[in-house]
């Protein structure tokens, strides 16, 4: 069957189980030759589309006549309590604003995270990744790497970047895992949100009274033109400490699990230091922990590959299928840290494309090769099937990961 | 080879400045694309076209002289 406007399946939901460890559900790959614009039912009971091709998800994601804003799409895997006269539900929440808005937001934020000054917190990241190495190496194995190596270096990064006291971890720790969980009920959901809201929105009026020469207090100083009001500024910092924090963290559990899983592939890593550049994209491609993809909301009737979508209309593009997605890549389903550089989407594309990348990027270069050189021993401490996966958060990676050394 | 920016376009990914340091920088104001070099030299091209390929909102532009 080809993809034609005619002999379209009925709506299904999204597909969520995996049968193997690091691969996208297997309907992903029928889906993608048989059906690459499919009909999706969301929670909500609303219909849409589901894309699954490379060219398709990015040809999306760069096209103007979508909208990004949340508050108008369905989600694909669990409805998202919105409180539409809630302030604190947009302001300063540029993932869900569309340009001229999303522009001014951006461009605003974009030279706090520019390759060069990414580069330049290189020497104390490297600080931060040494000294947990030290504290996993006095407690002695086995550990849980999650708590030891791999939430704790983003975390504390993303907070000395924003200025967020880290002591305070354990309480946006605890609310950002909420957020993210599948199955938190909606009143969890609004709590969490409005704990995170409250301690920001604190946080922003310490700001301005203390600067502290972190990003929070420098955007106050640095753009006093914008005046931006303390809500826009704790949206701002809401996302960001949300996204440095589950976003890297997650990388680094499951990159190190997927490793461990491919001896040859580390062993090459070990031998040739300069292959972790193209390592970290290939982890990246490999393993699109944005699990479930991302929403679009059709601002008027468009036709993707010949089906039309319909104004209002939700379509959700899976990075993960179009990141195994043969016609872009080389035998997908496998793991080459050696592959070249390719245009996957695990960090999106078009105007949304991630703007912690390069932060992400310089963590990752750096950790993974810490750890091994580090532990060049390191070996999970159970069986890989009771490795407990995130199979149950937007997020996808490991709740634990339990290795010796 | 001729290198075109459209920096209205430019969201500042920085998707240039990591795979062709040579040739693009991001702007300390907003973050957005600075080309150093618009003519680059023959061995530079590949990473120019990578660039161009890896742009998430195709704001590079490469004209390509052709071979005399």
């Amino acid at each position: 069957m080809s993809a034609t406007s005619h002999a379209l399946s009925s709506p299904k939901p999204l597909p969520t189980r995996r049968s193997c460890l690091f691969d996208p559900p297997g309907e992903f790959r029928l889906l993608r030759e048989e059906e690459p614009v499919s009909r999706l039912v969301f929670p909500d009971g609303k219909v849409g589309w589901l894309l699954t091709r490379h060219q398709d998800v990015r040809a999306l994601l760069a096209d103007d006549r979508f909208s990004s804003d949340r508050l108008r799409a369905s989600t694909p895997v669990r409805n998202f309590p919105i409180r539409r006269d809630d302030p604190a539900m947009r302001a300063g929440s540029l993932i869900s604003m569309d340009p001229p808005e999303h522009t001014h937001y951006r461009r605003m934020l974009t030279r706090y995270f520019t390759v060069r000054r990414m580069r330049e917190l290189a020497p104390r990241i490297e600080q931060i990744v040494s000294e947990h190495l030290d504290a996993m190496e006095r407690s002695g194995p086995p550990a849980n790497l999650v708590p030891a190596f791999a939430r704790p270096i983003p975390s504390l990064v993303i907070c000395e970047l924003l200025g967020v006291p880290y002591e305070d971890r354990a309480m946006f720790q605890r609310c950002t895992s909420t957020l993210l969980r599948l199955d938190a009920d909606e009143d969890a959901i609004l709590a969490a949100r409005d704990e995170m809201w409250q301690y920001m929105l604190e946080l922003v009026v310490t700001k301005r009274q203390h600067p502290d020469g972190a990003l929070l207090a420098n955007l106050i100083q640095d753009v006093p033109d914008t005046a931006l009001s303390d809500e826009s500024l704790a949206g701002i910092g809401l996302l960001l400490l949300a996204a440095g924090h589950e976003t890297t963290a997650n990388m680094l559990a499951l990159g190190t699990f997927a490793l461990l899983r491919h001896p040859d592939q580390l062993h090459a890593l070990g031998e040739n230091a300069e292959l972790v550049d193209s390592a970290v994209e290939e982890l990246l491609r490999y393993l699109t922990i944005v699990q479930f993809g991302t929403v679009r909301v059709a601002r008027e009737d468009v036709y993707i590959a010949g089906q039309h979508v319909r104004a209002g209309e939700t379509v959700v593009a899976s990075l993960a299928a179009a990141n195994r997605d043969p016609a872009q890549f080389t035998e997908p389903d496998e793991l080459d840290l050696a592959r070249p550089a390719s245009q996957h989407v695990a960090f999106g594309h078009g105007i949304h494309q991630c703007l912690g990348q390069q932060l992400a990027r310089v963590e990752m270069k750096i950790a993974y090769p810490a750890l091994f050189r580090r532990f060049p021993a390191l070996d999970l401490a159970v069986p890989p099937g009771q490795v407990p996966m995130r199979h149950d958060m937007f997020i996808y990676g490991v709740h634990r990961l339990p290795v010796t050394w | 080879m001729r290198i075109q920016v459209d920096r209205d376009r430019c969201r500042g990914a920085g998707q240039c400045a990591l795979n062709a340091p040579e040739l693009f920088d991001q702007s300390e104001e907003d973050g957005t694309v600075v080309v150093l070099d618009d003519q680059p030299p023959p061995a530079l091209h590949e990473r120019a076209r990578l660039a161009a390929a890896l742009c998430p909102n195709t704001v590079i532009g490469l004209l390509e002289t052709p071979r005399t």
